[in-house]
């Protein structure tokens, strides 16, 4: 048995039945961590002896409950007091949080143990973890290519199998995207549905939480754990503590799948495309129905998202400033140059090009024509959503118009980065959840993701429809990443 | 052209910390003179991931000014960012309200020079966080951040350009003040800086419609400075027009040593505050339900406390405007009034000798150390013949050092009056025999006799003898005689 191959369920099985001990677990995990890190470059910290201590102590008093001893990786950018969160930048290198995120919290009731805290884009803003300040993670499929991003070390070390699972954060496709790219599943919940509560703000009003886990019922089951109204953040909601795994019926008989054209033109590569055409013609074989329509959204939405998404992260990195906390310039002579220069040698490329995109958006004369416009936008694509969930109970996509690409491939050319996200944006500013999961692969072995989008507060029914698919196509029995160098 | 051709412009922003418990996104007290950064957390310091969740009293305290200043209340409303640089405002923003503040178009009414009523329009109140605070330190020369400040409500109330003279932004400051203790949303402690003003200052022609290019001063926080700044202000504009010049647009500081404003910035550096939705807040929707029972339950106002005190207790115009002017005089008024039953003495002390001491002492009335109970007993005091009023008025100088029972105050310091009949007689007796002259002045019929012969009697008991029985025995034994 390759204990790191398991999945939650089947661990948290073997827990109770005595067939494995926490200390086996952990220590499997450890060793897989050792083996695999230095070619994946998954992690900023690892915590490996703190979780075989956790392990033993957990065994010693007997500690009981769901995930008691089940291990977890978390994005560097959810506040865990004690520990060191950075983003991913040199801002934060040294920065340890004083304070538990919410999710944190729930994480640590269920005595859950933390391997360690994963690689990113600097504050979340990438689609190929390659801004990370520290180092870049490889895909495990092949290691010339890129993760995806920014939660391209979650998604990484889940596909690795450095860890069960993972959390990450998605903006504008973070999670939804290097799970693609990386054969993983990844849901980005409704915008309210967790709390972000001690997830370091990016862009606000698109910012989530969320599972990346190796397969469905995982994802269902973090969901569980980690929704739900917190009274410390105002825009999250009561979901009447849902079991999301309760959704999970492998059945899709007269389920409406919607199919938009607009995403499988232009841009779209054609491998992508025929593996989601075999896709809804699984999903016809099982009885769902499925129908083309149009959702003529994506190329405002693209556009809408960056102004949004950069002039929340102008105001939101205004906090890191060299005052407080976080990276201050060597060398100063007045305030001015402790602000310039601590935020010119703090930040990178990318974080420094949104907070200029975004600041210039929000200036007066140019505030009208640019992020009003873009939130007239934001109504029109909420709607465009709305009218399509009158009509289909899930839309099916591509997550990601092209399989894992070359590391430094489009590093240098902003726009053609930007793209990336062109499936994944107009969900995060519909705030609709989408889950995607891996449907097969390209010629040269590397994931293709399928992207399930549904209503509002509707998690139960894209669950639903990803479990089925998985159930029948049976993607982690075929295929597995390979390391290739 | 001469000055009486150009008229001033002013308007004022005020500033009031509310008086909630706790700050108005987190948790931490809001108390005044903590020891530095001891009421902060992760939110007041903007710790990277954390949120804010507006407190509901501090909307509350918001919808009361508004109604107590007859503004209309938003029932839609919501936070803004306002977006700038500086140590003191940990997240570089400050949650704001920008184009739909809680409260607006609302007025107050002043009394100008001439005692006619004049109606001073507010544009808007909406609510804001503050800022922490910078404290130079002496001993390693730079600056130090203290965030207890950072996140303590306030209410920013901003007038229409509808005040003309220093001495009516003066009546208008007061007013606001009052009214904002009334309904008690704020303790208004000038010398805390929970009350502070921006003035803006224009002056144009009479006959001009168009106003004037106007200069501000921010962060005022005494009336007199408020309005020696305005006087001067207004003087040096008139003075720069009539000498061909133009006013700069710009923020000016008062320096009160010199009586001078100095330029500080000009337009040209202000900041573009980048004003955009707060996305961590939900909108504030207020149902109608919410705003009337506010409204059902406001405290009365000094508007209609006036007009109680002139028409149930026939108070002069004058008297009641000085005991209205604060809700402390008002309540000292009423409260004390309720305990001794006697509400002229009651007035009549707040109006002369309690107006007087705090005049000398430049003390605001909520400063007043002791109690409705301490005046009223002391009233009580004068009542019953335990002492005199001009032992009264010892008694009361007392009460300001260190305010105690008065009863306790007379016997320490052994002030009671001497109403002992054998005593007073032995007082009156001595008078009598050191000063026939008088005796002789009496029965001539000069009636000034008896009051230098009871005065003297007063000064030889070091005020304690009872003046009336003074009065009787001199009468009789100067009959008798």
């Amino acid at each position: 048995m390759n204990i790191t191959e398991l999945t939650v369920c089947e661990l948290q099985e073997k827990l109770k039945n005595k067939e494995l001990t926490i200390s086996e677990i952990v220590d499997s995990y450890c060793n897989r961590i050792n083996e695999k890190e230095p070619e994946v470059n998954a992690f900023i910290t690892t915590y490996l002896e703190e979780a075989k201590n956790k392990a033993k102590e957990l065994e010693k008093n007997q500690t009981n409950g769901e995930y008691t001893g089940i291990p977890i990786g978390i994005k560097d950018n959810i506040c865990i007091k004690g520990t060191r969160t950075t983003c991913a930048s040199k801002m934060l290198e040294d920065f340890v949080a004083p304070y538990s995120a919410t999710i944190a919290e729930k994480i640590d009731k269920e005595n859950m143990i933390l391997l360690g805290k994963l690689n990113m884009d600097e504050f979340a803003m990438g689609s190929s973890t390659e801004n990370s300040y520290f180092k870049k993670t490889k895909n495990p499929w092949n290691l010339n290519k890129v993760p995806g991003g920014s939660s391209g070390g979650s998604a990484a070390a889940v596909a690795a199998n450095m860890v069960p699972w993972a959390l990450g954060s998605d903006t504008g496709g973070s999670i939804r995207q290097p799970s693609s790219l990386c054969g993983v599943v990844g849901l980005k919940p409704t915008y309210g549905l967790v709390s972000r509560y001690g997830l370091v703000a990016f862009a606000s009003s698109l910012d989530q939480i969320g599972p990346i886990t190796k397969d469905v019922r995982d994802s269902a089951m973090l969901l569980t754990l980690i929704a739900g109204k917190d009274e410390k953040d105002t825009t999250s909601e009561d979901n009447g503590s849902k079991d999301y795994t309760k959704a999970l019926k492998n059945d899709v008989k007269g389920i409406k799948i919607g199919v938009p054209k607009e995403f499988f033109g232009e841009g779209i590569n054609e491998e992508v495309k025929a593996k989601l055409y075999e896709a809804i013609e699984v999903y016809k074989k099982l009885g769902a129905e499925v129908e083309e329509f149009s959702l003529d959204i994506a190329k405002y939405a693209l556009a809408t998202y960056y102004i949004i998404s950069s002039a929340e992260a102008s105001s939101n990195l205004g906090r890191f400033d060299g005052i407080r906390y976080g990276y201050r310039t060597p060398e100063y002579s007045n305030l001015k140059e402790i602000y310039k220069k601590s935020r010119s040698e703090g930040f990178g490329e990318e974080v420094k090009r949104r907070i200029i995109t975004g600041t210039y958006v929000l200036s007066s004369g140019y505030y009208d024509a640019y992020y009003k416009k873009a939130q007239q936008v934001r109504t029109l694509v909420s709607n465009k959503f709305n009218e399509a969930f009158e009509k289909y109970d899930v839309i099916l996509t591509p997550t990601s118009p092209v399989t894992a690409f070359n590391i430094g491939e489009k590093s240098n050319n902003p726009l053609k980065m930007y793209l990336s996200d062109i499936c994944t944006v107009s969900i995060n500013i519909a705030g609709v959840p989408a889950i995607s999961i891996p449907c097969g692969v390209d010629s040269s072995g590397m994931p293709i993701g399928m992207q399930l989008i549904g209503n509002k507060f509707d998690e139960e029914t894209i669950l639903n429809v990803a479990y089925s698919f998985e159930q029948e196509i049976k993607f982690r029995e075929k295929y597995k990443p390979e390391f290739k160098k | 052209m001469s000055r009486e051709d150009y008229e001033a412009v002013i308007g004022l922003e005020v500033h009031a910390e509310l008086s909630t418990k706790t700050k108005i996104f987190c948790s931490c007290p809001t108390s005044f003179g903590a020891e530095p950064n001891t009421h902060i957390c992760p939110i007041c310091m903007a710790m990277p991931g954390t949120l804010p969740v507006l407190n509901e009293k501090v909307v509350e305290y918001a919808v009361k000014a508004g109604l107590a200043t007859n503004c209309e209340i938003s029932e839609d409303s919501k936070n803004d960012r306002k977006n700038y640089y500086y140590p003191d405002l940990p997240k570089s923003y400050q949650i704001s309200q920008f184009d739909k503040p809680l409260c607006k178009h609302g007025y107050i009414e002043i009394e100008d020079e001439n005692g006619n009523k004049k109606k001073i329009r507010l544009l808007r109140i909406h609510i804001e966080e503050d800022a922490g605070k910078l404290n130079h330190d002496d001993l390693g020369g730079g600056s130090l951040v203290d965030l207890n400040r950072a996140g303590v409500p306030l209410i920013e109330m901003v007038s229409e350009p509808d005040l003309r003279s220093a001495d009516e932004a003066d009546r208008y400051l007061r007013k606001l003040k009052s009214i904002l203790e009334y309904i008690e949303v704020s303790d208004c402690k000038m010398e805390e800086g929970s009350f502070r003003a921006d003035v803006n200052v224009s002056v144009k022609k009479k006959i001009d419609a168009k106003l004037g290019t106007r200069t501000e001063m921010k962060n005022m926080s005494s009336f007199r400075s408020i309005s020696r700044a305005i006087e001067y202000e207004i003087e040096r504009q008139i003075d720069v027009l009539e000498n061909g010049g133009t006013i700069e647009q710009e923020t000016l500081r008062w320096d009160d040593v010199s009586g001078k404003t100095f330029s500080m910035r000009n337009k040209e550096d202000a900041n573009d505050y980048r004003y955009f939705p707060e996305p961590d807040l939900v909108a504030i929707k207020l149902s109608k339900e919410y705003i009337e029972n506010i409204r059902k339950n406001l405290p009365e106002l000094p508007e209609s406390r006036y007009e109680r005190y002139l028409n149930e207790y026939k108070l002069s115009k004058k008297d009641a405007g000085i005991i209205v002017s604060s809700k402390y005089l008002s309540n000292l008024f009423e409260e004390a009034s309720e305990i001794c039953n006697n509400r002229k003495a009651v007035g009549n002390w707040i109006i002369s000798d309690i107006s007087r001491i705090l005049n000398e002492k430049e003390m605001e009335p909520n400063n007043i150390p002791f109690t409705a109970e301490h005046l009223a007993h002391l009233i009580m005091l004068i009542d019953k013949g335990t002492i005199s009023s001009s032992i009264a008025k010892k008694v009361l100088e007392e009460l300001f050092e260190s305010p105690r029972e008065p009863e306790k105050i007379i016997e320490e310091k052994g002030w009671a009056q001497i109403s002992d009949e054998g005593a007073i007689k032995e007082i009156v007796l001595e008078v009598l025999k050191n000063n026939p002259q008088s005796i002789a002045d009496y029965k001539a019929g000069k009636d000034r006799a008896l009051g230098f012969l009871v005065g003297q009697a007063m000064k030889m008991s070091k005020g304690k003898a009872n003046p009336q029985m003074l009065n009787k025995m001199f009468i009789e034994n100067m009959n008798n005689e």
